[in-house]
């Protein structure tokens, strides 16, 4: 499993913090955002609308790369601390 | 050290803490504080979420970054997280080193790219009870582009 998270807005707008994924369904990123896509029909214009970025096994990446079993993928609105 | 925490912190321990060691010549300090105005508005207070475990690696590599590029004997930064009042202190980044040029540089370049990587998020809260999450700033990002060269 792929387990997947969301923070800020983006959870608050999609009503989910946590999302475990069957890697069958992630074999990298780009096949995932496109299944989180369909998970709902309300998560595509939130998903799509906005800037998120995203952050594989707690580090951030930009382009799309390669998941496996057990890895933790977080979608997440540019950040604001400081 | 590195600190995230609910917890607010005393600048005197951090500072205290910081020259602990005779080598040391200069500390240089930051402390960011929750405004009571925002885009023009009246902000009452202010919640805090950020990525447990992220937060800190971000954190660390961050300081390891800049322990690259200058002479740091010795760092502190403490970032606060869950619900904040106007005029609560939020962040703290101390630098201890033995010139005050590295210093000033290190709290900087540190602040510039917490702003702009570290997983944290402000939702604030309006006077009129209305929430809003706080949107990033382009400003930010020119802040980063200065130490790009």
């Amino acid at each position: 499993m792929i387990k997947v998270l969301f923070f800020a807005k983006l959870s608050e707008q999609l009503g989910v913090r946590e999302l475990q994924v069957d890697a069958e369904n992630a074999e990298d990123t780009k096949q995932l955002f496109a299944y989180l896509l369909n998970h709902k029909a309300e998560w595509a214009p939130i998903l799509t609308s906005q800037p998120c970025l995203k952050a594989v096994n707690q580090a951030m990446v930009v382009n799309d790369v390669a998941l496996k079993d057990g890895d933790e993928v977080a979608y997440f609105p540019p950040v604001t601390g400081g | 050290m590195i600190s995230v925490q609910e917890l607010d912190f005393n600048q005197q321990v951090e500072y205290d803490r910081l020259k602990s060691t005779t080598k040391i010549g200069a500390i240089v300090t930051f402390t960011g504080l929750v405004r009571d105005i925002n885009e023009g508005q009246q902000v009452s207070d202010l919640t805090l979420e950020h990525y447990p475990g992220m937060t800190e690696k971000c954190l660390q590599d961050i300081v390891e970054q800049a322990q690259q590029r200058w002479n740091i004997i010795d760092f502190s930064v403490i970032h606060r997280v869950g619900q904040l009042a106007i005029s609560d202190q939020i962040v703290f980044v101390g630098i201890a080193s033995q010139h005050r040029g590295d210093a000033f540089a290190a709290c900087e370049f540190i602040m510039d790219f917490l702003k702009k990587q570290a997983p944290f998020w402000k939702k604030e809260t309006m006077a009129n009870g209305e929430t809003k999450w706080v949107d990033a700033r382009e400003h930010d990002q020119h802040a980063l582009n200065k130490w790009q060269s």
